[in-house]
Formats: C-alpha cells, structure tokens, sequence
C-alpha cells in the first residue's frame, strides 16, 4: 500500500480536477434548472460514495462479529467516520440545490428524512466509539452499525416505491440522462470513490497507530506501577 | 449561479476541515510516541 498510495492520491487529484472541470464547462446546462443543476455532479457522487462506505462498515463490522479482528473493527471505524463525512456533504448540498429549485431548504420527505435519520445512526455510532469507555464497546458499535445499515438500501429506494419531493432516479430505476452529463456524473463518482479510498486507508492507519500507543503506554504504566513495588 | 458555488466550496470546506481533523490525529500520535521515546531514554 505505501507504493500505491502515492499513486492513488496522483489519480484521485487528476479525477478531481478533470470532474470539477467537467461539471463546470462539459456538462451541458440542464434546460429547467439551468446552472444550478450542476451540484448534481457532487451530490449524488458523494451520496452513493456514502453509502459504499456504509457498506463496507457493515461488512467490517460482520466480520468483526464472527471473527473478533481488531483490524475489521478498525476499518469498520473509519469507514463509517469517512461516510459520515460524505453524508454531511449531500445534507449541505441538498439543501442549497433545493432553495432555488423548490423555494425551500428542507421539507420532511421520505428520502431527505431517511437521509438524515442514517446521518443520526452513523453520528451515534461514532459517539459511541468516542465516549464509551467499556470493553465491550467495539461489539455494541459492531451490532449498531449491522442495524444502522438496513437504512441505506431504504434510502436508496425509497425514490422508487414512493412519491417524494425529491426526484426519480435518473441513472437505473426507468431514467434518462444526457450521456455527457453521464460521463462526468461517472468521473466524479471515481473520483470521490478514489478520494474516500485514500482518506479511510489514512484515517484506518491513524486508528491501528493510535491503538497501538495506548496499548504501549498501558503496557509501560503497569510495568513502571511494578517496579515501584 | 451563487448557489452552486456555495455548494461545492461548501464540499470542499467539509473535506478540508476533516483532512485538518486527520492531520491533527497523526501530530498528536506522532507527540505520543516522542514522549515515549523520551521516557525510555531518561
């Protein structure tokens, strides 16, 4: 991973550049919205980004259940302190999309409140990591986050099986989309994917190093409290 | 037009501020295992 670190942050900066480029001057302007339209290339990228790392934290934290791997439950933490992160990101831009579109900067709808209520899951699972201080906290968070996770498919689909404010799919689920706006909707999704990647391998190695001096300064505690003996 | 840009700097801001966040985790592990070091050698 340390080669391919600096390769992935050179890709990720690339694709970041060439999708801000893209959303900005490629895109062509959507006929009812105009500009405004154009946080669609940052939102729904940052939106499924959120949900992929949602995932993978279920997925961690499944493993961490069966298996009790430190480094599952590791991943499992900055998967979901990352798609915390994303999930903020599409409940800010949502908002700033919405008031000029819908003259309004919220309204309680079935996908925008399921959005929120997953935002709350994933905040108390980190509240929880932070402030308990019981040995059992990785299990709790574990058990939390298989539950928080049921969510996501309901926000997901919940655009399909109901009528909401917000609107249909446009990429699956019967919609149509410009191919150009396609393209560079996919460019911005690799490039958050690639983005989100780095800053979960960052934030997981910040974990095991931060694991790893408390358990040494323990360690160092109990041998100096015996030797004082 | 204002309010696209509010909405990607305001990405940005977000992304920056938890990099900031990531950054500040690793100064203080880094402190962590200097303060060890110094330990060990005193």
């Amino acid at each position: 991973m340390k080669r391919a670190f600096p390769i992935l942050a050179i890709l990720t900066a690339l694709l970041l550049s060439y999708g801000l480029y893209g959303a900005l001057i490629v895109a062509p302007t959507e006929r009812t919205m105009g500009e405004v339209q154009r946080i669609f290339y940052y939102h729904v990228p940052s939106a499924w980004t959120a949900f992929t790392l949602f995932f993978l934290n279920l997925a961690a934290s499944v493993v961490y259940l069966i298996r009790r791997n430190p480094r599952a439950d590791a991943i499992a933490f900055a998967a979901a302190e990352v798609g915390v992160v994303f999930c903020t990101v599409v409940l800010v831009t949502g908002p700033i999309w919405a008031r000029p579109v819908w003259g309004i900067w919220w309204t309680w709808d079935l996908r925008l409140t399921l959005t929120l209520v997953l935002w709350l899951i994933y905040v108390s699972y980190l509240v929880l990591r932070r402030f308990s201080s019981s040995g059992q906290t990785p299990v709790m968070a574990a058990v939390l986050a298989v539950f928080g996770a049921l969510d996501v498919p309901l926000v997901y689909f919940s655009i399909w099986f109901f009528r909401t404010q917000h609107p249909q799919p446009v990429v699956g689920g019967g919609g149509s989309i410009d191919p150009r706006m396609l393209h560079v909707l996919l460019i911005n999704w690799a490039a958050f994917s690639c983005f989100a990647a780095l800053v979960c391998w960052s934030r997981y190695r910040l974990e095991v190093l931060r694991r790893e001096v408390e358990e040494t300064q323990a360690l160092e505690s109990l041998l100096e409290a015996g030797n004082q003996r | 037009m204002s309010y696209l840009y509010a909405a990607y700097i305001a990405t940005w801001v977000i992304h920056i501020a938890y990099l900031g966040y990531l950054v500040r985790g690793y100064t203080r592990v880094r402190d962590d295992i200097e303060e060890m070091n110094r330990k060990r050698r005193d």
